[in-house]
């Protein structure tokens, strides 16, 4: 990864890391992902708290993100060494994977995050609805008005609870009632009942599932179609998560959600599908029941088992 | 391991030695005190405390001789013909001491600094700390420091002789060279890296998850900088405000140097005035025999001088509690 910096390197391994990933999404978002692997039962997604409204299939869901051969530079460390796949829309899809395995990263490429970070660089498209979101006369701040984020730490702005949810949508020139916007976003954040007697009071006195459901209703307000989570759960306690977790999948039926996590239990009770990453790559992408159950990747085989990661 | 007295009795003892006396012949462990090295501690201790109570002792001092030398001045002098009164003579046949003419001098070129210093140094604080790219931070972090090193006696000189002299006289030759305008601006000049450095500080201590935050719904740089981080930071804007304003307050060579000397209860910049500070120094390097009335208003304008400053301070630290948008 050291040597990523020459550029005769550069190329070669990258041409390299991204041919078996553009096959194997592809492999399995057929049916056929998981039918070579004998069926290994992994003690680990045993039974899956089952949060999800409705049935999981259905007719094959429409392609709301596509990226392809994605590459991203911090500096000389060549962080995502091409990643191909399809994220599907009103589906929750959760990235799972090590510390450090570009996760992240590539989740903060879809809404253009990651070019606020000085000395980066980044290769490759995403589209969204088909249209190139890095494409010359595509504007970041639109880019993110459409595509909502919620990050690992709760981070309301020091204000009271009403004004963080009317900051975005005041910011884009929002012109309708904002009592009622306020009350509409914080009851799809699950947040209304808590809170509605003192809007008006601080967000700094709110517990922290609170505050991230907050920063899930700010970012509501701006009315996204996406909504991506940077490992929304990790600093709050179990049951604060759990109700952030019911949350999430509630919403799924109104926008498209992307989640980082590094809790497996998590994936399995939110998403419908799961890709795995692994140093840069993506190592796996399908169904998240296919994915914990039959895995189609000895790596992802060995990490969702609890042997590394 | 201390090279104190222990026996030599027990060389293959693994635990840590006590730190005195030694193992008696059973084995049993002596935890009586070490006199040398209490004596130590105590040494230091008494030492640190010296240097403590030194810096309050220099405060005291200060305060009480300004107070009593000015209560010999205003057993002559009324405290409020002082306050209050709108002519300064403190020499000749018929002094007078009404303080309000050098008051409003130093207010002149404390109001002409703010309106230089603060919203330049503010600005460039935002600029270096949202804008910058590394490289122009390496560059103007080092020249504001070259700024704030430069004796206030330079700055002086350099209001009196170029804004002054080049400047104001090149608009205006029947202007006076000493004026509160040459004065004022060079002091704006002076405060602005102290503005800037703690201003910077403060900016740069919101978190960058808040700006983050901004980012990702939808916010323009701009929007960030303006309604997310100048807010988060306001209580140590504030305070980088009010001590610059304090410090313009206080400054003393170059208004001794080309504001003038004369005090004159105006508003127009373009006059000649004396500010406090001007005026102690006047008086200070003076011929003014001590115990004179002359003499003690000095230090009557010097303890006006000193509340005003430290009401500014108290000030600072009311309001940056007041403002404090926690992160």
């Amino acid at each position: 990864m050291a040597d990523a910096k020459a550029d005769p390197q550069r190329k070669p391994s990258s041409s390299e890391a991204s041919s078996p990933q553009t096959s194997s999404p592809a492999a399995s978002n057929s049916t056929a992902s998981g039918t070579g692997n004998a069926p290994t039962r992994k003690a680990v997604p045993e039974a899956p708290r089952t949060l999800t409204p409705g049935p999981r299939q259905g007719p094959q869901p429409k392609t709301k993100i596509e990226v392809k051969d994605l590459q991203f530079w911090y500096g000389d460390t060549h962080a995502i060494k091409g990643v191909t796949m399809n994220i599907p829309a009103h589906q929750v899809t959760a990235f799972i994977g090590p510390s450090g395995c570009g996760k992240s990263t590539v989740l903060r490429c879809l809404n253009r995050m990651n070019e606020l970070i000085p000395d980066t660089r980044m290769e490759g498209t995403i589209r969204v609805d088909e249209q190139d979101i890095y494409a010359d006369e595509a504007d970041p701040v639109m880019v993110r008005r459409r595509i909502g984020m919620v990050f690992q730490k709760p981070n309301p702005f020091p204000k009271t609870i009403y004004k963080n949810i009317t900051w975005g949508a005041k910011i884009n020139g929002y012109q309708g009632d904002y009592e009622a916007l306020v009350e509409e976003s914080l009851r799809k954040a699950a947040l209304w009942e808590e809170v509605k007697d003192r809007l008006h009071t601080s967000a700094y006195n709110l517990s922290g599932g609170q505050q991230q459901r907050l920063c899930i209703a700010r970012a509501l307000a701006v009315k996204p179609d996406i909504l991506l989570m940077d490992e929304p759960a990790s600093a709050l306690d179990p049951i604060a998560t759990a109700k952030l977790e019911e949350t999430i999948v509630e919403l799924k039926q109104d926008y498209t959600i992307v989640i980082v996590t590094h809790n497996m239990q998590q994936a399995t009770r939110v998403s419908d599908r799961t890709a795995f990453f692994y140093v840069g790559e993506l190592v796996e992408m399908g169904d998240t029941e296919m994915l914990f159950t039959r895995p189609s990747d000895e790596k992802t085989d060995a990490y969702i088992s609890g042997r590394f990661g | 391991m201390p090279s104190t007295d222990t026996t030599q009795m027990s060389p293959a003892q693994p635990v840590p030695q006590p730190p005195s006396g030694g193992t008696s012949g059973n084995g049993a462990v002596d935890y009586s005190t070490n006199l040398e090295w209490s004596l130590r501690e105590r040494i230091v201790q008494v030492l640190l405390g010296a240097c403590a109570l030194l810096t309050i002792g220099t405060t005291l001092g200060i305060v009480g001789i300004l107070l009593y030398e000015s209560f010999s001045f205003f057993l002559s002098v009324g405290i409020f013909d002082f306050l209050l009164g709108t002519e300064w003579r403190f020499a000749g046949v018929e002094p007078s001491f009404g303080v309000l003419p050098l008051v409003a001098g130093t207010m002149l070129i404390t109001v002409i600094a703010a309106l230089v210093g603060l919203p330049l140094g503010l600005g460039a604080a935002i600029y270096i700390s949202q804008y910058a790219s590394r490289p122009a931070r390496k560059v103007l972090k080092p020249a504001l420091e070259v700024l704030a090193g430069v004796p206030t006696v330079v700055y002086g000189y350099f209001a009196l002789t170029f804004v002054s002299g080049v400047i104001i006289q090149g608009i205006d030759p029947s202007l006076p060279p000493l004026n509160a305008l040459s004065a004022g601006l060079v002091v704006g000049v002076m405060i602005i890296p102290m503005v800037a450095s703690v201003s910077e500080d403060a900016l740069r201590a919101v978190p960058s998850s808040l700006s983050d935050g901004a980012y990702a719904l939808g916010a323009t740089k701009i929007e960030v900088v303006m309604k997310v981080v100048v807010p988060a930071a306001l209580s140590g804007i504030i305070a980088s405000f009010i001590l610059a304003i304090s410090r313009a307050i206080g400054e003393t060579m170059i208004v001794a140097i080309a504001a003038g000397a004369t005090a004159n209860l105006t508003v127009n910049p373009l006059e000649s005035i004396q500010t406090m500070t001007g005026f102690i120094v006047q008086v200070a390097k003076g011929d003014i025999d001590q115990g004179t009335l002359s003499y003690q208003s000095l230090f009557a304008v010097g303890l006006l001088l000193y509340i005003i400053t430290l009401g500014m301070n108290l000030l600072a630290t009311w309001l940056t509690r007041r403002f404090q948008e926690q992160y």
